[in-house]
């Protein structure tokens, strides 16, 4: 696969982000308004500045008008973009394109989701007509078959497994406890999280991630603009998305134990970035911990550890923040919930505070490089997003 | 001479204790256990097993016709054998009837059936007696099927047969009526014991034979005891009465004679005859000899296989809820869509079926049907492959608490077949503790579920439990 990628072309240099929270008194409009100001006051401009938006939201609304309504944009284009659980990188990416290709100069990509509304337990979304055949089965579910192909596959007891995957939940909750935009900021003993209520067994509900309403923004511009709006602006330097076939319904061959869109994904974003060794290069990572067996497994598929090694590299605690690679050092999915169209921003989010040193008690040491990670979809049929960002120009 | 070719029968895994209703409303009951339909059970999908059982081995593209014959079809209007015939893989051109109403329209139907044609019959019902009533003491949910014809495959030629027709309100269920009514019950058992002594004596003179010669006699009453008496009352022994299945199956509508007919094939030597009688508003009267050519007939699960295999510790509440007798609170999740028909039309072949595709090129099956391969992408090389009756294990599983399911959890599994090919489905009749990984499965035709007044039917997987199994 060849392809050219836009590795420092553009920057941002504005970000907002609202408290990912059971936001009973916000609506879409307030989320969106909340976001996209934070950012342009951030990056020190007018909203009449932003030639152009993309918007991600799964369920949250349609068209461009969801944002040029409550924003009151005066005309400019408004794309509306989806991709599951990818929604929010998928906004960015589209949005960092058109200014890379030079059509515009200055650009929104803002996510945003409401779940709560629903008054339904986890997440919903709606299908499309059809035979309904499927297994209508939850999305703990579909993620909860890693846990026992994985133990099974490498030779761990369940209670064994239980350890690795309570540890992974343990640690993002510390994380999250350390960041005021976390839904959840307590620390979570690891006995609580091992003895949950069963959602999709074996995974508890201490082994999912929230649902949370939240927005998240970023304004993009050209690298060579970015120093006339800050002198600390985050570098793009590869964004990569990965579409499966859905094999994994169909091959016997897919085990559970590896998912390759990421695999696809994160490869193609470290050609672009030049990157040899993630785990040595990468300062720290965001990745999509939607239940824990998902991030144990997206360690070994993102390069982080070898293959069968991963739940090693948990309890000896290389993910933690003091740790050889700290991953989701704001707290992840796990603490903030997973608003689908808003959380690939908020991750880009974490990546810009921690460049510019504004991660507070979470702060990591000088970190260059990051890598921010979604998976849309089920490990059966899904499409994988991962991004590198930077501190500084190669 | 028209006989029976093959046999089978399904049973439901759910057993229900009697003395658990009489526990729940503080009165005696009847001893024993019921067979209950599971929640996603009903005289279609138990049907299908049936004739899955009764045409193991042969080749279904044979069958020239197909009768179902059930008191309880899940639609009053919209027919059935469409369905079935789809399932059982039938051919396009099968005729098809469907005999309802009656408890005895499952030995109407075998008597209907022309010698000259391969008719496969299937006899099924799920029949709901009021909470507290002794119908739903006394009723239990099975299936039989046969097939008919005639040659040297036929296991039991039918040596002659007479039908009565005696009108007579004595059990019914108006279109209004949710469940079955009866009156006083010596109204019927008097009636039945007057057309048994009326009918059965003259035909077994009229076949030179008496009531010693016969090995079984197979007799569905009403009620209890009245078999009992009839068949005293016309000169046979207690041990020449076949085991009514009331304390193992109930009493299983228009299902109920044929399973019992099912009961004596399977203990039956070579030149056995065998008696049926079956009552509802008249009688069915059948005289069956046992040929050799049973001792050839490959194995089945068949009443006895499926008796063997079974939970018995479904609760009184569960029957409730899966019967829609007890409303309870809905999950938090959104309600069941109602399925869409040109979707459904579409995927019929396929999904009733479970007929996915192999790849002509690198030979990998796949269900559903793909058009590009999953394995080497080539377009449009695809041969239909069928899936049913082949062993599967468990690849990997989860148990939902999430999803809304009327039995929770609802356990999915992650299936891959012996011989290629992979499915993600749920795993009916299994209890959570019993699953793992390499567990062998089989497939089993369920009605997913019931939306918007469509039943929608499809494909689980089940554990293969027992060895013998086949």
């Amino acid at each position: 696969m060849s392809r050219k990628g836009i590795s420092d072309k553009v920057a941002v240099i504005g970000m907002g982000c609202t408290r990912f929270a059971e936001h009973w008194d916000k609506s879409v409009d307030d989320l969106l308004v909340d976001a996209a100001y934070e950012a342009f006051a951030d990056a020190g401009i007018e909203p009449a500045d932003i030639e152009a938006a993309w918007l991600g939201t799964m369920i949250s609304g349609y068209a461009g008008i969801t944002l040029s309504g409550p924003l009151k944009t005066q005309f400019i284009p408004v794309t509306r973009v989806e991709n599951m659980c990818a929604t929010g990188s998928e906004a960015f990416r589209n949005a960092c394109y058109a200014v890379a290709s030079g059509a515009y100069d200055i650009v929104l990509a803002i996510g945003v989701e409401k779940l709560k509304d629903s008054g339904f337990s986890g997440l919903n979304s709606p299908k499309p007509p059809n035979d309904g055949t499927a297994p209508n089965f939850s999305a703990p579910a579909s993620f909860s078959f890693l846990a026992p192909a994985y133990f099974e596959k490498y030779g761990l007891s369940a209670e064994q497994g239980r350890e690795v995957l309570s540890r992974i939940a343990w640690k993002n909750h510390y994380n999250g406890s350390l960041n005021p935009k976390a839904q959840y900021r307590n620390e979570v003993p690891m006995e609580k999280i091992s003895n949950s209520p069963m959602v999709a067994a074996p995974l508890g509900i201490m082994d999912c991630s929230g649902v949370a309403d939240g927005a998240a923004a970023a304004i993009i511009v050209r690298t060579e603009d970015a120093h006339k709006y800050r002198k600390d602006p985050m570098y793009v330097k590869a964004l990569s998305i990965a579409a499966g076939p859905g094999d994994g319904r169909l091959r016997q061959d897919f085990d559970f134990t590896s998912i390759k869109e990421n695999v696809v994904s994160s490869q193609a974003a470290y050609r672009e970035a030049g990157i040899k060794d993630p785990r040595k290069e990468i300062s720290m990572a965001e990745v999509h911990d939607c239940f824990t067996p998902t991030e144990l497994v997206i360690y070994e598929d993102l390069g982080f550890s070898e293959r069968g090694q991963g739940w090693k590299d948990v309890l000896n605690g290389v993910f933690e923040l003091g740790g050889e690679l700290p991953v989701n050092p704001d707290g992840g999915l796990k603490s903030f919930g997973h608003p689908i169209g808003a959380s690939g921003l908020r991750m880009l989010y974490e990546m810009y505070l921690q460049f510019q040193g504004r991660a507070g008690k979470r702060q990591l040491d000088n970190p260059k490089i990051g890598l921010t990670h979604n998976l849309g979809g089920t490990p059966m049929q899904c499409v994988s997003f991962v991004s590198i960002v930077g501190k500084e120009l190669s | 001479m028209k006989g029976i070719i093959s046999y089978g029968a399904y049973i439901p895994y759910n057993r229900l204790q009697r003395k658990k209703i009489g526990e729940f409303f503080g009165k005696s009951t009847y001893s024993g256990e019921k067979a209950v339909a599971g929640y996603d059970e009903d005289s279609v999908s138990m049907g299908v097993e049936a004739a899955l059982d009764c045409l193991h081995g042969t080749d279904s593209k044979e069958i020239d016709a197909v009768y179902f014959a059930t008191t309880s079809a899940p639609y009053k209007e919209k027919g059935s054998i469409s369905t079935i015939a789809a399932a059982l893989h039938l051919k396009e051109n099968v005729r098809g009837i469907e005999a309802a109403s009656s408890l005895r329209s499952g030995t109407s139907a075998i008597l209907a059936a022309n010698e000259l044609e391969q008719t496969l019959v299937i006899a099924s019902d799920c029949r709901t007696g009021a909470p507290t009533g002794q119908n739903e003491q006394w009723f239990g949910d099975g299936a039989a099927s046969f097939l008919i014809g005639h040659g040297p495959e036929v296991i039991a030629n039918v040596i002659d047969a007479v039908s009565v027709q005696g009108e007579l309100v004595s059990e019914w269920r108006s279109q209004t009526d949710s469940f079955t009514q009866n009156w006083e019950e010596r109204l019927g058992s008097t009636v039945f014991l007057k057309q048994v002594k009326e009918v059965v004596t003259p035909f077994l003179e009229k076949n030179n034979c008496t009531a010693d010669a016969i090995n079984k006699v197979i007799i569905s009453g009403p009620g209890t005891r009245a078999h009992t008496q009839a068949a005293s009352a016309v000169g046979f022994q207690k041990n020449q009465i076949q085991d009514p299945l009331f304390d193992s199956v109930g009493a299983a509508g228009n299902a109920h004679a044929p399973m019992m007919l099912v009961s004596a094939l399977e203990e039956a030597k070579p030149g056995d005859q065998l008696l049926v009688v079956a009552f509802a508003e008249g009688l069915d009267v059948m005289l069956l000899e046992v040929t050799e050519a049973i001792s050839r007939l490959a194995k089945r699960k068949g009443v006895q296989g499926y008796l063997t295999v079974k939970n018995d510790q479904t609760s009184y509440s569960d029957y409730l809820k899966w019967r829609n007798l007890l409303e309870t609170e809905p999950p938090r999740r959104p309600e069941t869509e109602r399925p869409s028909a040109p979707a459904l039309y579409r995927g019929y072949h396929q999904n009733l079926s479970f007929t996915g595709s192999k790849c002509r090129n690198c030979g990998t099956p796949q269900f559903p049907k793909q058009r590009i391969c999953t394995q080497c992408q080539v377009k449009d090389e695809m041969d239909d492959y069928r899936f049913v009756g082949q062993s599967a294990k468990i690849m990997t599983y989860t148990l939902d608490h999430l999803a809304a399911s009327p039995a929770p959890p609802m356990i999915v599994a992650v299936v891959d077949f012996d011989k290629g090919g992979r499915i993600i489905c749920e795993v009916t009749d299994c209890h959570p503790k019993e699953i793992e990984i390499g567990m062998n499965v089989e497939m089993t035709f369920r009605r997913l579920y019931e939306a918007g007044g469509i039943s929608n039917y499809f494909w689980k997987a089940r554990p293969i439990r027992q060895k013998e199994s086949v």
